[in-house]
């Protein structure tokens, strides 16, 4: 008996919904593993964590504040992704993003209308982010270097930045030495919907509403399409490549640029150390696991903060090392990201003597 | 050498072979003896090269099994059929480029020793190219080598492992005719010292000329297994398409009409920065097809490519209805009426993770009424698609099908609806007919013969010689980016162009270059 694994014809929509169910379960199965090892009783560890993520309106504003950057950046990723321009520098554009709604809250609003603050913070922060997404585009489009090193090299110059801001020029000088910068006036603050969820949530909604209809209904989209799918095929029917990778880019640092503007402006309200922690690179999973698709960037990023918010949970109700909650977190997307082979594939057991699907088929 | 014994006789017998969604061979069963060459013939997708992998262990069968000299063997890998004398040399040549000759010879060869006596090797090597005639130099590096050499060491491989049994995919694609009769004088030398050939193909001419026997595969099942001298070449077609094949399509005279393409002392460098077109002048009219005949690597990419748009050209000029379009970007060869049938299909034809709409799509979306200012208006993409799917007879599930899944020939259908539908008069045709069966070849060709008596100027590439010599009214023999020669439909001969196509014949342009007409 032979056993093969092979290409399914097409894809199946049953697997598709069947085999991240099973990944999570089979992830919780081996996490509950881990657990046991370190004397906890996973019963009560996954408890601690579904109610610490969800389990009430407090818990769940927490995973949404941690939803929005997610999404934001998510979105960022999945559409630069989607034409094979690989963008890892999602957490510079996110910091520049920052910096630049920063700037405008410190040193313009003085001089602006209160009402147009926040607009003219939305703008310049998308903006930053837009050029620091464009400077690696530049590079790809007319020399060919290759992007995934520029952007990644280009987040370091970015978080760096952001330090050099808060500790030096921009620290604040009633701070009593602390990093940061001056807290932001009050019109420079996004307003709040329900606990600390902020406008920002209404943001990364717009935001997958305009990557879906750039992708689903513009010739634009179209274009992004055929280039992710065959490049040389994009050139021939007369596409310009490096037009797309600006225009692309441009929307996509843009994009991670919000998220830093939404973040700076509307949890700490001053810029300070804890804007680039990592959400930029996170984001790359929520692409993947969303499957580049706008609308599941949504709900795959509220997913990946209840992860991160339930595993601070675990870590402060049951006195976990903080590497448990990691290994969980990590345990999780392997297998759901793993198991996404299945949709794709499938295994067969095979019989010399028995007669294959493929005669069915032919 | 190996310590393999003497083949008395190969047989499959019932071997049956699944890949998902199809059977490639259902019950095939093959004799091959030593001292013959036996001819696998079928169409593409007939399940020939398959069945070869089965035998050199490249797949497994699901079903069936080989006997040896009467034993059952089993071939789990390569390795296992070569142990047994049974090697293949496949249409893609597996050579490293950077290594000399012998190196690649004993490349992979047990045991590997850590200290190599290449001395030794390329003595072997030199006395086995000499007993066979198969020349080359067991010191050249295999990038100096002409591809026929690279057949010759792929062929040098399998002998110096002591293959008794050689099967050959297609050996005869990538050969001019003359290094093709060459191969036949040594596969000839190599039967008469008692090894058994197997050799794919599908070309008629060949199977009558090079065989001894003749087993005709037609969708993965054997359909006869006759002796050469006793069968004939439309006998074999009748088997192997499963009806009669008209040989010839019938072909308006030549209705000529002003020039369409000029292009004049065009110079350009192929992918390695080296010259691939040197200076290069022709024209076509209107209602004209000029062939390009040549030996891959002569710069018919090349041509192809600066003429659409692809390729910047380093000197000359190209004019389209007297539009200069030299060094134009591909859209601008799009938006000045050329259209472009490219050689690779999947690779820059198609996008194959597409459906069929998107891939038919891909020259009209820009304008209404698919596009509507930004976006494009998916209704009447497809309606488009539907009246082109029903216009060229392509046969999808749905226009909702990705691409990749419809077969060779209504993938280039889906190709030339789009180009047709796009073109305004000049068709640049590369391989229009690679890989394709013997029905969708006829109707592409069909489809560019109608195309022709429409008024279209076309240049028509192809490896095939009968493709070009039915098609066009002209045909221009490359060799080494320069024109060898211009002959008119009626006066060419395969053999006068081989000669031509080997660099060895050059004569002056005949008069379908005239001085009139011409854009200044």
């Amino acid at each position: 008996m032979n056993i093969v694994f092979e290409k399914r014809l097409s894809r199946s929509r049953r697997a598709a919904v069947l085999v991240p169910i099973i990944s999570f379960i089979l992830a919780l199965l081996f996490g509950s593993l881990i657990l046991l090892a370190f004397g906890v009783n996973p019963l009560e560890a996954y408890r601690v964590m579904a109610v610490g993520s969800l389990g009430s309106q407090y818990a769940l504003t927490e995973t949404l504040v941690k939803a929005i950057p997610l999404m934001l950046t998510g979105l960022s990723v999945s559409i630069a992704f989607r034409m094979l321009f690989w963008n890892i520098g999602a957490e510079g554009q996110l910091a520049m993003g920052g910096i630049a709604a920063t700037y405008v809250a410190l040193f313009l609003s003085d001089s602006l209308p209160g009402a147009l603050t926040i607009p003219t913070m939305v703008l310049l922060g998308m903006l930053a982010g837009a050029i620091w997404g464009l400077i690696p585009a530049l590079l790809k489009a007319f020399i060919g270097v290759n992007e995934i090193l520029t952007t990644l090299m280009m987040n370091y110059i970015a978080i760096l930045m952001v330090e050099y801001l808060y500790l030096g020029p921009w620290r604040d000088p009633d701070g009593y030495g602390f990093p940061g910068t001056a807290p932001f006036p009050p019109e420079a603050i996004l307003p709040r919907l329900v606990g600390r969820v902020h406008l920002g949530i209404i943001f990364a909604i717009i935001a997958a509403f305009i990557v879906w209809f750039v992708l689903s209904r513009s010739r634009w989209g179209y274009e992004i399409r055929v280039i992710g799918e065959n490049q040389r095929a994009a050139r021939y029917t007369g596409i310009n490549i490096g037009k797309n990778i600006l225009l692309v880019m441009l929307l996509s640092g843009g994009l991670a640029g919000l998220a830093g503007m939404a973040e700076v402006s509307g949890i700490a309200r001053r810029l300070y150390q804890g804007l680039t922690v990592g959400y930029g690179y996170t984001a790359i999973i929520v692409a993947w696991m969303a499957n580049l698709n706008p609308w599941a960037v949504l709900f795959v990023g509220f997913f990946m903060a209840a992860l991160l918010v339930g595993g601070d949970q675990i870590q402060i109700a049951l006195q976990t090392p903080a590497a448990v909650a990691l290994v969980l977190q990590g345990a999780i997307l392997f297998f759901v990201l793993g198991g996404w082979i299945f949709v794709n594939y499938r295994i067969r057991l095979l019989r010399p003597s028995e007669p294959a699907a493929a005669d069915e088929l032919s | 050498m190996s310590e393999s014994q003497t083949i008395s006789a190969v047989e499959m017998r019932g071997i049956t072979k699944r890949f998902p969604g199809v059977v490639a061979n259902r019950d095939v069963d093959l004799t091959v003896t030593p001292g013959h060459i036996h001819a696998l013939l079928g169409e593409n997708g007939a399940g020939k090269s398959t069945l070869m992998n089965v035998l050199a262990g490249l797949y497994q069968a699901e079903e069936g099994f080989i006997l040896l000299n009467g034993n059952r063997v089993r071939f789990n890998s390569p390795r296992d059929a070569i142990d047994h004398g049974i090697g293949m040399v496949h249409q893609h040549f597996m050579l490293v480029e950077s290594l000399t000759v012998a190196e690649n010879v004993i490349l992979g060869q047990r045991p590997a020793r850590f200290v190599i006596d290449h001395e030794r090797v390329e003595e072997q090597v030199r006395e086995l190219s000499k007993r066979y005639h198969l020349n080359v130099d067991p010191k050249a590096f295999i990038w100096q080598l002409s591809v026929g050499e690279q057949q010759r060491v792929e062929i040098l491989k399998l002998l110096y492992r002591g293959a008794d049994m050689l099967i050959l995919d297609e050996p005869t694609a990538v050969l001019t005719p003359q290094e093709s009769q060459e191969l036949a004088n040594i596969l000839r030398q190599m039967t008469a010292e008692g090894k058994a050939i197997i050799f794919i193909t599908h070309k008629l001419d060949e199977v009558m000329r090079f065989s001894d026997w003749v087993t005709v595969l037609r969708g993965g099942e054997v359909v006869a297994t006759p002796k050469t001298s006793e069968t004939t070449k439309s006998e074999l077609a009748r088997l192997m398409v499963g009806r009669e094949v008209l040989f010839r399509l019938e072909k308006e005279p030549c209705q000529k009409g002003p020039d369409v393409l000029v292009v004049e002392g065009v110079r350009a460098l192929n992918d390695k920065g080296l010259p691939a077109l040197k200076g290069m002048s022709f024209s076509i009219r209107s209602g004209e097809i000029l062939g390009v005949a040549g030996v891959a690597g002569n710069g018919q990419r090349e041509i192809a490519e600066v003429i659409t748009g692809l390729r910047p050209v380093t000197g000359g000029s190209i004019y389209v209805n007297d539009v200069e379009i030299t060094n134009c970007t591909p859209r601008q060869a799009i938006e000045t009426g050329v259209s472009h049938i490219p050689g690779d299909r999947l690779g820059v034809g198609l996008v194959p993770n597409l459906p069929v709409s998107d891939n038919l799509a891909m020259k009209a979306y820009r304008r209404p009424p698919l596009a509507s200012g930004p976006l494009l208006n998916y209704e009447a993409l497809r309606n488009f698609a539907r009246n082109l799917v029903k216009g060229f007879n392509i046969t999808t599930p749905s226009i909702q099908t990705d691409t990749r899944l419809l077969s060779g020939g209504n993938q280039q259908k889906v190709v030339l609806a789009r180009e047709i539908d796009a073109s305004s008069g000049m068709l640049v045709a590369v391989h229009p007919s690679r890989g394709l069966d013997v029905g969708a070849t006829e109707a592409v060709r069909k489809t560019l013969l109608e195309q022709r008596d429409n008024g279209a100027a076309i240049l028509l590439i192809s490896e095939e010689l009968d493709e070009l010599m039915q098609l066009s009214d002209h045909i221009a023999v490359f060799y080494e980016g320069e024109i060898m020669g211009i002959v008119d439909d009626e006066e060419a001969d395969t053999e006068e162009l081989g000669l031509m196509m080997a660099g060895e014949k050059r004569i002056s342009q005949t008069p379908s270059i005239e001085d009139d007409g011409r854009p200044r």
